[in-house]
């Protein structure tokens, strides 16, 4: 599955997106997932309040599913307009 | 209805000009632009996007907004990348029969614009950069609708 950051979220993992095998079958399972390679990935995921998701951008959450999902993103609270 | 996601800067006169303009149903329209601004020495803003992902969210909006509203046609145009104060970020056209649909429509679309469209905002200036936090008005202003 393709995993994509965007804003302070990539700026701490230090990269854009990244393919990852996983088997995790949520989304917080693919956060656990995460921090427990590098202390990076700790460092970004270490406030989730603060994290918004998408799962085959569509917002999600947390306990989102990731049966078939293609891509997840993970960024800040949207500040468009 | 139409969707623009783009780096380039737009016509904001042409497109207020071109906007239903064959139409002679629409009694009203109202147009809004975003404007970057020069607050606290603010040299650029830098907008980054999700591509593919921004142009869905900016659809399922106007979407929304055409099903709540007696709406004609709905404009967004939402541009990304460096821009500097003054420059217009974005700017929402709504054309309908009577001005109360219009303006309620274009009000709906900025607050969803700002908290659920995947835009970041990075300022740069001479206090360094920094992410632009959203705020809890922005959300709270959903609740409105």
């Amino acid at each position: 599955m393709d995993v994509l950051y965007f804003a302070w979220v990539r700026e701490r993992i230090g990269l854009p997106r990244e393919r990852i095998e996983t088997s995790a079958a949520t989304v917080s399972d693919l956060v656990e997932e995460l921090r427990g390679r590098e202390d990076r990935y700790a460092a970004a995921f270490a406030d989730l309040s603060a994290i918004r998701v998408a799962v085959d951008q569509e917002l999600g959450d947390f306990d989102s599913p990731l049966a078939n999902a293609r891509e997840v993103a993970f960024f800040p609270p949207m500040t468009g307009g | 209805m139409r969707v623009v996601v783009q780096a380039a800067p737009f016509d904001y006169g042409a497109e207020c000009a071109d906007f239903a303009r064959d139409r002679t149903d629409m009694g009203a329209v109202v147009t809004f632009a975003g404007i970057v601004r020069g607050d606290g020495g603010l040299a650029s803003m830098d907008i980054e996007h999700y591509p593919g992902m921004t142009e869905k969210a900016l659809t399922a909006i106007a979407e929304e907004a055409a099903q709540r509203w007696s709406l004609g046609d709905v404009l967004v145009i939402h541009r990304h990348g460096p821009l500097r104060p003054g420059e217009r970020i974005m700017m929402v056209a709504t054309a309908a029969p009577h001005r109360r649909d219009a303006f309620e429509a274009a009000d709906f679309l900025m607050d969803y614009l700002k908290s659920r469209a995947p835009f970041w905002k990075k300022e740069r200036g001479t206090e360094g950069e920094n992410w632009v936090a959203a705020k809890v008005a922005d959300e709270d202003a959903l609740t409105r609708w």
